[in-house]
């Protein structure tokens, strides 16, 4: 079995035994999974760290079961996630609605593989719409963190585990197959966040006061109203604290390249072909992709006259930016169904067709 | 001198109002429980996962903590409680179908791990909340809202027999089901519970008790003919009785 461990402090890694590793530095007490490629690893290191310190492991009998096993961990207060990929991340969508109303600190790993239907296990980012916008039911967000290199599918994973308790939602960390499957340099780092202090809401036994419920059970229309507005209230707050991206060359660009996760590295390059053939182009890279950099490209669009968005699906982020910009400049796609991003020269040859 | 001769356990909310229909039996169950916990001393220490159904507003009238689950998740919601926090007492209230169809995964890889938590499975062989529909444990020839003509072996297959079942996995300490249509069964009923929770509380396994059940309201009966029903009916196809119970066999 592939179990790797903390020797050094810089190593070469997988980005997902970087995850599992972050999440074990996390403070994470209990892991339940289901296997499916390509995050295998995280569950195979998990099974045995977890039990290597008497923490909570349970080898699940589906994705379903697993991640209302977390949403029950995570109820007594406690770090808590589950990992999984796209077709088996579906399974999962009914507990999220669930969790994002009874506001519990659920963590899910989700590294991407093809789709629709069981597709393949070729990296994509094709559940952008199903990480951002969620396939349960009725109104709720998750948060979601796309890493773009192995650093960072650890530094986000311990982020991860931050958000989720400081805002009391699942939050998502949305990498895919490549990054799950390749090894770069990797330095590990404390848990950099404050503890947050559960103790206000928590399942920890009737001891002292009354009985707490966790319940998403509204039969009340009016009450049901009243609570939406204030989860909502809670995610302006989080678009308001917590937006985060990264940009290059933006100040005097003409175009624009939006990317996130893996495609991002291509695009960076493309973007440095661009500038020595004379082309005025700067990137941006939401790295949470709910909260997306709404403002940021707002004001972008002020500047800019193209915006390209470059993805490994059909057109997804594709949508965001351009509610963003609200028809300012005009914004195109570049994109590849599924697979390994597309190279920098293919992306600056259809830069180039679309100019 | 007054002598008391009822009591509402402590365990029981201070405001709770009754909220089921005339006759059925969730009432004395869920007063069952709360004895158990309180004879056990376990109101300040527990921690139920409550289900999906007419079961749900256990939470309603229990004064401990309690985390509602998606339907058929109660036992994964259990599972990681009682996996974050071992030194609680975990348990779940639920109905059949929560239990033994939607939620049957969950149910037998619960007892096959012998995971230290206790559930407790309300059989009424139909799905009350939603209108008396056909569930996993509908009997043959029984009319529900989805089998009009009654359960036939052709459209519908088998009933299933949950305690039997649970029985059969290796993690199980404790499997029984019992009825609640006499003051006599109910007794019983309420040493199958304790026993159940005992067997977690001991770190022994799952334990489990089917309670057998009248729903008056969707079988269309008086509370006295539903009873009447769960006894002859009922009791002759889902035989109440200790299944499994690794303490006897210690002894």
């Amino acid at each position: 079995m592939a179990v790797e461990t903390i020797t050094n402090k810089k190593v070469l890694m997988k980005g997902n035994y970087a995850i599992a590793n972050a999440a074990v530095m996390s403070g994470c007490q209990c892991y339940f999974g289901y296997p499916i490629t390509p995050q295998s690893e995280i569950g195979e290191f998990m099974s045995g760290k977890m039990q290597e310190l008497g923490r909570g492991y349970v080898s699940a009998e589906s994705e379903l079961a697993a991640i209302n096993m977390v949403m029950g961990a995570c109820s007594t207060g406690v770090k808590a996630m589950t990992s999984s990929s796209s077709c088996a991340v579906s399974l999962m969508q009914e507990a999220l609605s669930y969790a994002c109303s009874d506001e519990l600190p659920v963590v899910l790993v989700s590294v991407m593989r093809g789709g629709p239907g069981l597709g393949n296990i070729y990296p994509s980012q094709g559940d952008y719409i199903q990480s951002t916008r969620g396939g349960g039911n009725g109104d709720y967000r998750t948060l979601v963190l796309a890493p773009s290199t192995v650093q960072e599918c650890f530094d986000l994973t311990q982020k991860a585990f931050y958000l989720a308790h400081k805002y009391k939602n699942p939050t998502i960390l949305l990498a895919d197959g490549l990054l799950g499957q390749m090894m770069e340099p990797l330095e590990f780092k404390e848990y950099p966040y404050p503890e947050v202090d559960n103790s206000s809401w928590c399942l920890t036994g009737a001891k002292g006061r009354d009985g707490r419920i966790i319940r998403s059970y509204a039969p009340l229309a009016d009450n049901q109203c009243k609570f939406l507005d204030r989860l909502f209230a809670k995610y302006k707050l989080i678009e308001e604290n917590e937006t985060e991206w990264e940009e290059q060359n933006t100040k005097d660009a003409d175009i624009l390249l939006v990317s996130f996760g893996s495609t991002a590295r291509n695009v960076r390059t493309a973007a440095k072909i661009c500038r020595e053939k004379g082309l005025k182009v700067g990137t941006l890279r939401p790295i949470t992709l709910f909260p997306f950099p709404n403002k940021r490209l707002q004001e972008l669009a002020q500047s800019v006259k193209k915006i390209i968005s470059v993805e490994v699906n059909m057109g997804q982020m594709v949508d965001d930016i351009r509610l963003a910009v609200n028809g300012k400049v005009p914004v195109e796609l570049i994109n590849k169904g599924v697979g390994t991003p597309p190279s920098p020269e293919e992306i600056v040859s259809r830069i180039e067709e679309l100019i | 001198m007054a002598t008391q001769v009822f009591k509402v356990p402590d365990t029981f909310r201070k405001d709770f109002k009754y909220t089921f229909c005339p006759g059925c039996d969730h009432g004395v169950a869920i007063r069952l429980v709360a004895e158990v916990l309180e004879e056990l001393g376990l109101q300040e220490n527990a921690i139920i996962a409550a289900a999906i159904g007419c079961s749900v507003t256990i939470y309603d009238f229990l004064n401990i903590d309690a985390l509602e689950a998606p339907h058929g998740r109660a036992i994964a919601e259990a599972t990681g409680i009682k996996r974050a926090r071992p030194d609680k007492f975990v348990f779940t209230y639920q109905g059949d179908g929560d239990f033994a169809s939607i939620g049957l995964a969950e149910s037998i890889h619960a007892a096959l791990r012998g995971e230290k938590i206790s559930a407790i499975c309300i059989n009424n062989t139909t799905y009350g909340m939603t209108g008396g529909q056909l569930g996993p444990t509908t009997m043959l020839g029984q009319v529900t809202t989805t089998s009009p003509t009654g359960r036939n072996v052709e459209y519908y297959g088998y009933p299933i027999k949950i305690a039997e079942h649970i029985a059969l996995c290796d993690g199980t300490a404790f499997s029984a089901r019992v009825s609640l249509d006499s003051v006599a069964n109910i007794k019983k009923a309420k040493q199958a519970i304790k026993k159940a929770f005992e067997v977690q509380l001991k770190g022994l396994g799952f334990g489990f008790v089917e309670i057998l059940s009248g729903c008056p309201t969707n079988w269309r009966m008086t509370p006295e003919q539903s009873h009447e029903h769960v006894r002859n009916e009922m009791s002759a196809i889902f035989k109440p009785g200790i299944y499994k119970d690794i303490t006897a066999e210690i002894k």
